[in-house]
């Protein structure tokens, strides 16, 4: 096993991997920005090195100063998390040039999966089925237009270089689509450098349910169930569980066969998140490959008993899967809900203090946070600040768990979606587990 | 003379308006950028630009100038 790792990373899910790290007795080296000198990742990991001024560009998506940091510090692995650089294929090219090890696929995995279009066409020969919608980019508002025609309305507009909603529109007309298109494209230029567009059938009443996947550099690829992440807003997720509330026992082993034969058709190592749309008659399609560990993953550990991040950093080195589809089982629900600091009815961000904090304690009740009382979140980087997830042995008794600790959770100083998590946990349309992609638009917002 | 100031800390993602704009009240007249998220801020009072007071790329506070209207 690796004797140093290099965390190229920030937040919770840097203190998450230094978990693991020193459970497996491996040093940790941190890289941080000038805003995150007080970070807690900062003091946990082994080694911590100043990268750079706070914006991203000049400090955590600064390839030449982490590779330089993992060389000066003698780290033989590099853990990229997830955003900033993970799905990064230039970056993950690098690592591997510098002789260091990539946990993650290889470079060449990641770009095939970074571009949706390429993602669509190479899902279509792996046998996985694909939204109807077109497998090349659409070069102007006029092209956007008759696809649109011919597909029939509504559509959804996408950013082949897209992620975290940015890029994407549902749009229900051709007057719409005229408005939405050069928006789009311009703020996927913007935040991706990359403004190709595409457009795909909108489906509808969806559930988003994503596979699992662990694959070893052996062959071995087993499927690691579900997670349903249908409950969304601005196109991101706010609420994740394991196993779906909604497929069938029948759909469920389809889509973890589908997830395999897409792993393997495409050669795909360590920990990656096949994620599909599923219609109300069970139907699933693919919608895009994530090539990193998912920020939603400790709900797959708590049904399985798995460290997801022990298993990358195994595969990483070499190890061949300990389990196979047959020999792993699960038992139980688990329910994660993202912590955001932002305005709980407009969603705007909510930078500042946290002047209080006290997080609710009990069984079956797990933290992933990175901040504490004192913690200042600052306007640069993503707005979630933690996570809480509950296990139950029943989905009904996860809920209640859920709505208890979510009413005893103290945070002061900044806004929070707390007020909003916990009306979306209470409502009978939760409760039942029948909540589809539209659910906040529909139940919560027009409240 | 009125400040159109920012609600929250972060960059000037765009400046939307010129000096010797006219206004309406509740136009957006800078684009912010904060949490990965852009915050359009708008004029509360009709006018003509008189100034711009942030430029693009700036990083603000919250309650900072950053237009101001006549």
């Amino acid at each position: 096993m690796f004797s140093k790792v290099l965390i190229a990373n920030r937040g919770e899910i840097a203190r998450r991997i230094i978990r693991t790290c020193d459970k497996l007795g491996i040093d940790t080296v941190a890289v941080y920005s000038e805003a995150d000198a007080e970070s807690l990742h900062v003091k946990e990991a082994t080694e911590s090195y100043c990268i750079g001024k706070p914006p991203v560009a000049q400090s955590y998506l600064n390839i030449d100063a982490i590779i330089e940091v993992a060389k000066k510090s003698g780290a033989q692995a590099i853990h990229p998390g997830y955003g900033l650089l993970s799905e990064n294929a230039n970056f993950a090219k690098r690592v591997e040039d510098a002789g260091l090890v990539f946990i993650g696929p290889t470079s060449d995995v990641i770009q095939a999966m970074g571009s949706k279009i390429e993602a669509r066409k190479t899902m279509e020969l792996a046998g996985v089925p694909i939204i109807q919608g077109v497998n090349d980019p659409i070069a102007n508002v006029d092209e956007a237009v008759k696809t649109s025609e011919d597909i029939g309305y509504p559509v959804m507009l996408k950013a082949s270089a897209g992620g975290g909603g940015i890029g994407m529109q549902l749009v229900d007309s051709e007057d719409e689509l005229r408005k939405a298109f050069e928006g789009n494209q311009k703020r996927a230029q913007s935040f991706f450098g990359d403004g190709t567009m595409f457009i795909e059938k909108y489906i509808d009443q969806p559930h988003h349910v994503e596979v699992q996947v662990l694959a070893d550099k052996h062959g071995n690829v087993v499927p690691v169930f579900e997670r349903e992440c249908s409950i969304q807003r601005r196109n991101q997720k706010v609420v994740e569980e394991a196993p779906s509330p909604f497929i069938s026992e029948e759909t469920r082993q389809k889509m973890l066969n589908a997830a395999v034969d897409a792993a393997k058709h495409i050669g795909y190592t360590n920990a990656g998140t096949i994620e599909f749309l599923v219609d109300s008659q069970q139907n699933f399609y693919f919608l895009e490959m994530n090539t990193r560990l998912q920020v939603e993953h400790p709900v797959t550990e708590e049904i399985t008993g798995l460290d997801l991040v022990e298993q990358q950093l195994k595969v990483a080195n070499g190890e061949t899967l300990a389990f196979t589809r047959e020999s792993l089982n699960r038992n139980g629900h688990s329910i994660e809900v993202r912590i955001y600091a932002e305005n709980p009815i407009t969603f705007f961000p909510s930078p500042g203090k946290i002047t209080h904090l006290q997080l609710p304690k009990g069984d079956g009740i797990r933290h992933e946070v990175a901040i504490g009382s004192g913690s200042v979140v600052t306007p640069f980087y993503d707005p979630m600040i933690g996570k809480l997830i509950v296990f139950g042995q029943t989905r009904s008794e996860a809920c209640v768990k859920l709505a208890d600790a979510l009413r005893n959770y103290v945070i002061e100083g900044i806004q929070t979606n707390i007020p909003m998590l916990l009306d979306i946990v209470t409502h009978p349309q939760f409760i039942e587990g029948v909540t589809t992609t539209k659910f906040v638009e529909e139940y919560y917002l027009s409240k | 003379m009125t400040i159109v100031k920012a609600t929250m800390a972060g960059t000037v993602w765009k400046v939307l308006v010129q000096e010797g704009e006219q206004v309406e009240a509740g136009q957006d007249v800078v684009i912010l950028e904060s949490m990965k998220m852009e915050i359009p801020i708008a004029t509360e009072v009709a006018g003509t630009v008189k100034r711009i007071i942030a430029a693009e790329g700036d990083f603000i506070n919250s309650d900072d100038d950053l237009v101001e209207i006549e």
